[in-house]
């Protein structure tokens, strides 16, 4: 039994499948450290700026380990960064994985509730303008996604910030929030990035559903349901949609990540204190061991939810499944 | 309330306009004797400080990176979180008078300026409930003055000798003489703390109005007044709380839904409409600082003083005012200092734009008449694309080819500020007119940025400073202001204002041109209507 599962070829894809994400995650650590090596300057110089002294900066250099060969120093990071260890930052002298927790944190948050918005949202304008497709629920649906999808994020935030937070008061324009506030007051203060977030990425998301259905729809056992009679939302949800689920998951995935990786100007537009803002600060102060950290996060976060589009798609489909 | 009662009503306070009259134009709008007494009652009540709310503050000039060491404060919100929970020994006085006494009671220096003696108030305490005393003043002037401190106060320490505690006594004694010294130790850097923070340089203790409670780098700090606080005349608030937006849209937009009392660095090109809501005040003051066009006087073509000259009469001031600042400024005159330093002599000609004598000195300089590379950046100053446009577009009017190079801002302080022979650039203020010579005119200094070199102007600086007659020292001040102006590499169009907003209810808003936001006095001196 537990041989036959190993075997089965839809096991051997996933493994093979999570197996390059491992790959690619370790290609990805080995590109940020090699791009942070080559940023121009020195970083002990960066850090003491143009007051310091040879003395200082040789000190420095011994003490964060400069003097070794990048060869070195690259796999004592990575076997820190795989024991949960990335260090403390230069600037502040915080340690990275406590600050960067509390702001992935925040990050995680913020995405997780556009998604939890977005995601159903989209399915069911999609479906809404596929069972109506070309008449005008379709085309209004189209019109206010496409708009939405095309205004700059920042100018949406600004919009959305003028109309609801200076001209009716009803949410806060700045979303700062921090761990004694309640579950609540947290959900008030984020409530225009949501917005706008759920506006950035419902267009592509609702837009791909709509096509990978409609693509579905031209099938003979589509028309084969209809002559049987089936109502047409009762077509599209069970026989459409699950054939239709590959290309849907794919871009649902591509924006969560966008969510989680993609969202700074956002951040930054309501003051939301994620891991874009985060990044940015120290990428201006050449706060490396922060840098190398957060692009590692990223890489991550990218890399794992590409992968789980990849085996959702291999799980739904029927021919790996049930092979011959 | 509309817009007239209102303004009536600040008249009245004011002792501009009588109670009478005041209840007579009431009345005339509509409103009841007895709404117009309770109104007027409020109004008065308005005019002394009242105790408690918390201030919320928006600032943008923050980062994830800042950290709460005195030492290390080098932007806006650091600045104003030392200024909250610490005090200096003296403090700039905000019309540019004699340092204010904080908690240095007295000071005192020997005739020849070079021995300055400090005496330190007693009874005060710090937030962890130490009395402070002289050894802990002490030690914090010897961190800063330390070599390896990284301290950005380093440079005004550099001139001491020796420091001792003496009594209730600091006396500081210097190498060469300094009338300044006083104003230097109101240097923001210089918060006195506990053993003067040698044990934890960033524990935010200190003997300020407000402790800090809560402490999230880039996002937000939050204060509470500390109750033992030694002038009862200042910290009105309850407690204090800044929010860092650095985005300028986010925070003229938390001030107008009300999520925030004060906001600093408003944008010039929005001060105009922010003033007309309602429930908002703009507040705009001249400073220190200002933005300039630098030229290196040993570089070819500029180690020519008729092109520099040429160069100078070709800006046209004015329109740098009006169209990149909005207004919010007042003009230069080629010369760093303004009124708002003490000493400043007002008598020194205004140089105007002039395109003819522009032509006149372009042709005497003998420049071949290739283009002239001016390189500028968007983070040389806010405006500065807008404003190296109009230099360019005056020059050409007397026939002066300019070249405008832009940079990328990444860089721009490392690779072309101070390296390139012309370029766009900005300073901050100092608080004397000796600092701001010593930092950037001295031929030895190292942020000599117009390579100016002139033996009798090094020589003036140098005897101005241990002058103790004030007239003397005006006059010394005068022919070197006259130096750089005539001779030196540095055009100068424009100061800038510091432009703060605050809400309607925030009263006893002081004009302040040391620094933003009352000099970041704005949590002591102000309270809630």
């Amino acid at each position: 039994m537990i041989k036959s599962i190993i075997g089965h070829p839809v096991v051997l894809l996933v493994a093979h499948r999570i197996a390059m994400g491992l790959l690619l995650l370790f290609a990805a650590s080995l590109l940020i450290f090699a791009g942070t090596q080559i940023l121009p300057g020195d970083v002990a110089q960066s850090i003491l700026g143009q007051s310091a002294t040879p003395q200082a900066l040789a000190n420095l250099r011994a003490e964060l380990g400069l003097n070794e060969p990048a060869v070195t120093r690259y796999i004592s990071w990575l076997v820190g960064a795989l024991h949960g260890d990335l260090g403390t930052a230069l600037t502040n002298g915080q340690d990275i994985a406590d600050a960067m927790g509390r702001r992935l944190g925040n990050t995680l948050f913020l995405a997780g509730c556009a998604a939890i918005i977005a995601v159903p949202l989209a399915l069911t304008l999609g479906l809404v303008s596929v069972r109506y497709q070309g008449r005008w629920p379709d085309k209004v649906i189209s019109a206010v996604t496409l708009a939405s999808v095309s205004v700059p994020e920042f100018l949406l935030g600004y919009i959305v910030m003028f109309i609801m937070a200076v001209r009716l008061h009803a949410f806060p324009s700045v979303s700062t929030v921090y761990d004694s506030m309640s579950l609540l007051e947290r959900l008030n203060a984020i409530a225009l990035p949501v917005t706008v977030l759920v506006l950035v990425v419902l267009g592509h998301m609702m837009r791909m559903t709509r096509a990978a259905i409609l693509n579905v729809m031209q099938s003979a056992y589509i028309e084969t349901a209809e002559l049987k009679g089936m109502r047409p939302f009762r077509i599209i949800w069970r026989h459409a949609l699950p054939n239709a689920i590959a290309p849907v998951v794919n871009v649902v995935m591509l924006n969560l990540a966008y969510l989680v990786v993609g969202v700074v100007v956002v951040e930054v537009v309501f003051v939301y204190p994620g891991m874009g803002q985060y990044l940015v600060d120290h990428v201006a102060k050449r706060d490396v061991p922060v840098v190398q950290a957060c692009g590692l996060v990223f890489a991550a976060v990218y890399i794992g939810l590409n992968m789980i589009a990849d085996v959702v798609s291999i799980l739904a489909n029927p021919r790996l499944r049930h092979p011959k | 309330m509309n817009d007239e009662l209102r303004y009536m009503l600040a008249r009245t306070v004011q002792g501009k306009m009588n109670r009478r009259n005041f209840l007579g134009r009431a009345a005339a709008v509509g409103l009841t004797a007895a709404a117009a007494n309770t109104m007027l009652a409020t109004g008065l009540k308005a005019q002394t400080p009242q105790k408690g709310g918390v201030l919320k503050i928006g600032m943008q000039g923050g980062g994830s990176t800042d950290s709460l060491d005195p030492a290390l404060a080098a932007n806006q919100v650091t600045f104003q979180l030392l200024k909250l929970f610490g005090d200096p020994l003296v403090e700039l006085d905000p019309k540019g008078g004699p340092v204010q006494m904080r908690l240095a009671e007295a000071v005192e220096s020997t005739p020849d300026a070079k021995q300055w003696t400090f005496k330190i108030r007693k009874g005060i305490k710090f937030h962890n409930g130490k009395d402070l005393t002289p050894d802990d003043v002490l030690a914090t002037l010897k961190r800063h003055s330390d070599e390896n401190s990284k301290s950005g106060a380093l440079g005004v320490m550099q001139g001491i000798e020796s420091m001792k505690v003496d009594g209730d006594n600091v006396v500081v004694s210097l190498t060469e003489a300094n009338a300044d010294l006083p104003y230097l130790m109101a240097d923001y850097h210089l918060v006195i703390e506990p053993n003067g923070g040698m044990d934890d340089p960033a524990s935010g203790i200190g003997t300020g109005a407000y402790k800090v409670m809560v402490n999230e780098p880039g996002v937000r700090y939050v204060f509470e007044k500390f109750d033992e606080y030694w002038d009862e005349s200042q910290g009105h608030f309850a407690g204090v709380e800044i929010l860092v937006i650095n985005d300028n849209t986010a925070r003229t937009s938390a001030l107008q839904s009300g999520q925030i009392h004060v906001a600093n660095r408003i944008d010039p090109k929005v001060a105009g409409l922010m003033g007309r809501a309602p429930s908002i005040d703009v507040k705009n003051v001249s400073g220190k600082g200002h933005y300039v066009f630098i030229m290196h006087c040993n570089t070819a073509p500029f180690d020519n003083n008729d092109l520099r000259l040429a160069l100078k009469y070709a800006i046209n001031r004015q329109e740098m005012v009006d169209k990149v600042l909005q207004g919010y400024g007042t003009i230069g005159n080629d010369f760093p200092i303004n009124a708002s330093y003490p000493l400043f002599d007002d008598s020194i000609e205004q140089r105007t734009y002039d395109p003819d004598k522009a032509a006149f000195h372009y042709k005497k300089s003998g420049h071949d008449g290739t283009p002239i590379v001016m390189r500028t950046s968007d983070v040389a100053f806010s405006g500065a694309l807008d404003a190296s446009a109009l230099f360019q577009q005056t020059a050409k009017a007397s026939g002066i080819p300019l070249e405008i190079k832009r940079e990328p801002g990444d860089g721009y302080w490392s690779d072309v500020w101070n390296v390139q022979p012309f370029c766009a650039s900005y300073w901050g203020g100092r608080p004397v007119q000796d600092q701001m010579y010593s930092t950037a005119y001295l031929s030895t200094a190292d942020w000599n940025d117009t390579r100016f070199d002139n033996p009798a102007f090094d020589k003036l600086l140098v005897e101005a400073k241990g002058e103790l007659d004030q007239a003397k020292r005006k006059e010394m001040y005068s022919q070197m202001a006259y130096m750089v102006r005539d001779e030196g590499g540095v055009i100068l169009p424009m100061f800038n204002d510091f432009i703060c907003a605050i809400t309607t209810d925030v009263q006893g808003w002081v004009e302040d041109p040391n620094q933003d936001l009352m000099n970041g006095l704005v949590a002591h001196k102000c309270w809630f209507a």
